[in-house]
């Protein structure tokens, strides 16, 4: 059911779900919205503040004066909810690992994963150690950096590489349009991280 | 004050309990019976060993036993800091059971938690003996103990997802 | 099953216990972290009434990657770099006492200028490591400017640390007989122009930061651990020197050059947050000496290899070639493989948020029988149970910031 809101605008009234859609069809098809909205989250990436690990020193030093990441579009930020991207800093133990799903899920979509040092790729100097996930078991990853630690520059090398990713595979918009990310999907970890907690 | 210093004044207040002197680089040990460990504890506090610095507890599994040492040292008397000093015992890795020595060192609290994660050595009448850093599931294996051999897990593998 | 006390009520606890805590009424219970910002992964679980924290519980391990399990089955010179992820800021201070308690067990000594070569980044860490604590400090008492001073200076000395070995964090640069790396030509030039820069720069950031009124007001008074509690208690390093206890390791067991180089311990007596803020500062000073005194001494000694003649003597010649040319030290081919007699040792050195104690014992194999670790932020996690209740939930950061907690080095 369409309504006349005056002065030539649109109101849609009647089922929300199914006005949203229309919606964003609007928006993102006729429109042509999708690149603004791409360009837009490229340059506005939230890291949550979520230290996983001893990575966390180089993170902060990221976005200290010297190397001044924000430049680039990228400030860390305290609440999960007001978040849209999350930097794994090296080992995700088991207990972490809830931590990070956890945050991860009360993330506003589209959202973002970073996986810095080795450890966050395949275990590093902690290979072989029984309390370490890898992350890539626990959330999607976009893009990984090695180094251990990996130096600032190589951190805002990432966040360059993921602004660059969004905007040419269209990441934010895909997402906005299919309401899911395809290649993200299944990425659900086995067993329930958070097992240790809830007993 | 040498470690030979400390080592006199620790003999001078263990005296009259039966023990044995293990020796180390840098530090000394005395080990006494179970039953003496409260007792040996709290008389080297008095002669000024106020803190513990380490409580170390070693697997010999070949001998079938634990030991455990609290490595103590001191604050107030900067004399006696200059050494350090440990008391413990020893018991069957059949039955590893220890009185907490919390009353007589607040400092040992958190350690003697950590110990009984991962050795799984019961502090008897420790107030608050619960697991300080590990999950429930992997503190059942023991960890520390040496019939838990770790994992060699294999070097190819599934590669992760490309980002 | 053993039964635990907690308030009033006694219950069984098995291994499942961290959950079976019963809430008593009137009381909040509040869960702090281990998400939030500062140096986090850490939760602490406090009960409130009203404003005022009844009883913080710290629920750490959150960072514990099993290295003393892992040390178990490596080389005992594979392990220097494991060890060093306890605390990767402070990298040289965290492994000097496990080379120092391996040297002991093979009963050498490192030769002069390696002693000094070592000291020399282990102050730089040091002054690495306390600008880190006032960073995290900043951030947690809202205080942004010291979070952006004190990054922005620490790099002054990453920089000269990187200068030294070739890595910005990791160094690994004390090895068992010596230093991996002789001090290039033009280092002592750049060591003095930091030294320089940064007592002029000091004094701002006691304007800024320690005088400034809206801290002081934050920090006076909290947390104040008393003389005779905090010595119950085993608390080290700046926590225990601003309660006035005079302890510092460098003076209790001088090792490496700490007993040929002069310097001072601070000691405060007032035991609160701004007491262990004022202690980390002047420790700045004192190190600031120590590098002067450490670059000195490395300047008029000639250059020799800063590795134990007994280990130099079976070097293959292109090592030679190599240390002439460049002034390192490659790694040793037969440190791969070097195999300890049996014994026992024990080995403590002073890190930036205070002692660390290493129990190494070797059944003469190559790698280690046991590596006990107990560091400096372990023993402090005991203060949030004891001191942080009686001040307000607004307190715990300040409480959390003043005592420098570092997660992954307490949870090794």
């Amino acid at each position: 059911m369409e309504g006349n809101g005056g002065n030539g605008g649109r109101v849609y009234v009647g089922n929300l779900d199914k006005s949203a859609k229309r919606a964003k069809q609007l928006v993102m098809g006729k429109l042509r919205m999708g690149k603004a909205v791409d360009w837009a989250t490229a340059f506005s990436l939230w890291p949550v503040h979520l230290t996983t690990s001893c990575c966390g020193c180089e993170f902060a030093a990221t976005w200290s004066p010297r190397f001044d990441a924000e430049q680039h579009g990228a400030l860390p930020w305290v609440g999960a909810r007001q978040t849209n991207m999350i930097l794994i800093e090296g080992t995700v133990t088991k207990k972490m690992a809830c931590a990070v799903r956890v945050t991860w899920e009360q993330m506003p979509s589209p959202k973002f994963a970073i996986a810095m040092g080795a450890c966050a790729i395949d275990g590093g100097i902690f290979y072989n150690s029984y309390n370490i996930v890898r992350p890539w078991e626990i959330i999607p990853v976009d893009v990984y950096i090695p180094g251990c630690p990996p130096r600032p520059e190589a951190v805002a090398r990432a966040i360059i590489e993921l602004q660059r990713k969004i905007r040419k595979q269209r990441v934010a918009s895909k997402w906005i349009e299919e309401g899911w990310r395809p290649d993200r999907e299944y990425v659900k970890p086995k067993e329930d991280p958070c097992s240790w907690w809830r007993g | 004050m040498s470690l030979d210093q400390a080592r006199r004044i620790a003999e001078e207040a263990l005296s009259g309990i039966e023990y044995r002197v293990d020796e180390g680089k840098g530090f000394i040990e005395f080990i006494v019976a179970k039953e003496n460990l409260v007792e040996a504890a709290s008389r080297l506090k008095k002669a000024g060993f106020d803190h513990v610095k380490s409580l170390t507890v070693v697997d010999y599994k070949a001998e079938d036993k634990f030991k455990i040492v609290y490595h103590a040292s001191s604050y107030l008397n900067e004399d006696l800091a200059k050494a350090i000093v440990g008391i413990g015992t020893e018991v069957p890795r059949s039955n590893p059971k220890v009185p907490t020595l919390v009353y007589v060192w607040r400092s040992v609290e958190f350690q003697e938690r950590e110990v009984f994660e991962f050795f799984g050595i019961e502090f008897e009448d420790h107030p608050d003996l619960r697991l300080l850093l590990l999950a429930p599931q992997i503190a059942e294996k023991k960890p520390l103990r040496k019939d838990f051999i770790v994992k060699e897990e294999p070097i190819i593998r599934t590669k992760p997802p490309t980002g | 099953m053993s039964v635990w006390v907690y308030g009033e009520q006694k219950s069984e606890l098995g291994l499942e216990g961290t959950i079976t805590r019963k809430l008593e009424e009137d009381l909040y219970e509040v869960f702090i972290g281990p998400q939030h910002p500062g140096s986090g992964h850490m939760r602490i679980i406090i009960r409130i009434d009203g404003d005022i924290i009844v009883e913080a519980d710290p629920d750490m391990g959150y960072v514990h990657r099993t290295m003393e399990k892992l040390s178990e089955g490596r080389e005992w010179i594979k392990n220097v770099p494991l060890f060093e992820r306890m605390a990767i800021h402070d990298a040289c201070n965290v492994t000097v006492s496990y080379v120092m308690a391996l040297e002991r067990i093979l009963g050498i000594e490192p030769p002069p200028r390696a002693k000094y070569l070592r000291t020399l980044l282990c102050e730089i860490n040091r002054i690495a490591a306390h600008l880190y604590g006032f960073g995290i400090f900043g951030v947690f008492i809202g205080h942004s400017t010291m979070y952006m001073w004190s990054f922005a200076d620490r790099e002054v000395m990453v920089e000269l640390a990187e200068k030294l070995t070739g890595a910005r964090l990791t160094h690994s640069y004390p090895i068992p007989g010596g230093a991996r790396r002789d001090m290039p030509q033009d280092f002592p030039q750049a060591a003095r122009k930091a030294v320089r820069y940064f007592r002029r720069r000091l004094d701002e950031y006691r304007k800024i930061f320690l005088d400034n009124p809206v801290t002081r007001k934050r920090l006076e008074g909290v947390g104040i651990i008393p003389k005779k509690i905090a010595a119950e208690l085993g608390v080290v390093g700046p926590v225990a020197r601003a309660s006035g206890i005079k302890y510092d390791a460098r003076l209790a067991e001088p090792y490496d050059a700490y007993d040929e180089v002069e310097f001072e311990v601070p000691v405060y007596e007032e035991g609160d947050a701004l007491a262990r803020a004022w202690v980390k500062f002047e420790e700045i000073k004192q190190s600031l000496r120590i590098i002067e005194q450490a670059v000195d001494w490395l300047e008029k000694h000639p250059r020799e290899a800063p590795i134990h003649e007994r280990f130099w003597a079976k070097a293959p010649p292109l090592w030679k070639k190599v240390f002439e040319a460049e002034g390192r030290v490659k790694l040793l081919p037969l440190m791969a493989n070097l195999k300890l007699p049996p014994g026992r040792a024990m080995a403590r050195s002073e890190t930036a948020r205070g002692e660390i104690v290493y129990y190494v014992e070797s059944d003469g194999k190559t790698t280690p029988y046991r590596v006990r670790i107990v560091s400096p932020s372990a023993r402090n996690a005991i203060v949030f149970k004891y001191i942080a209740p009686g001040y307000k939930v607004m307190d715990l950061p300040t409480i959390y910031g003043s005592i420098d907690y570092f997660p992954p080095e307490a949870d090794r």
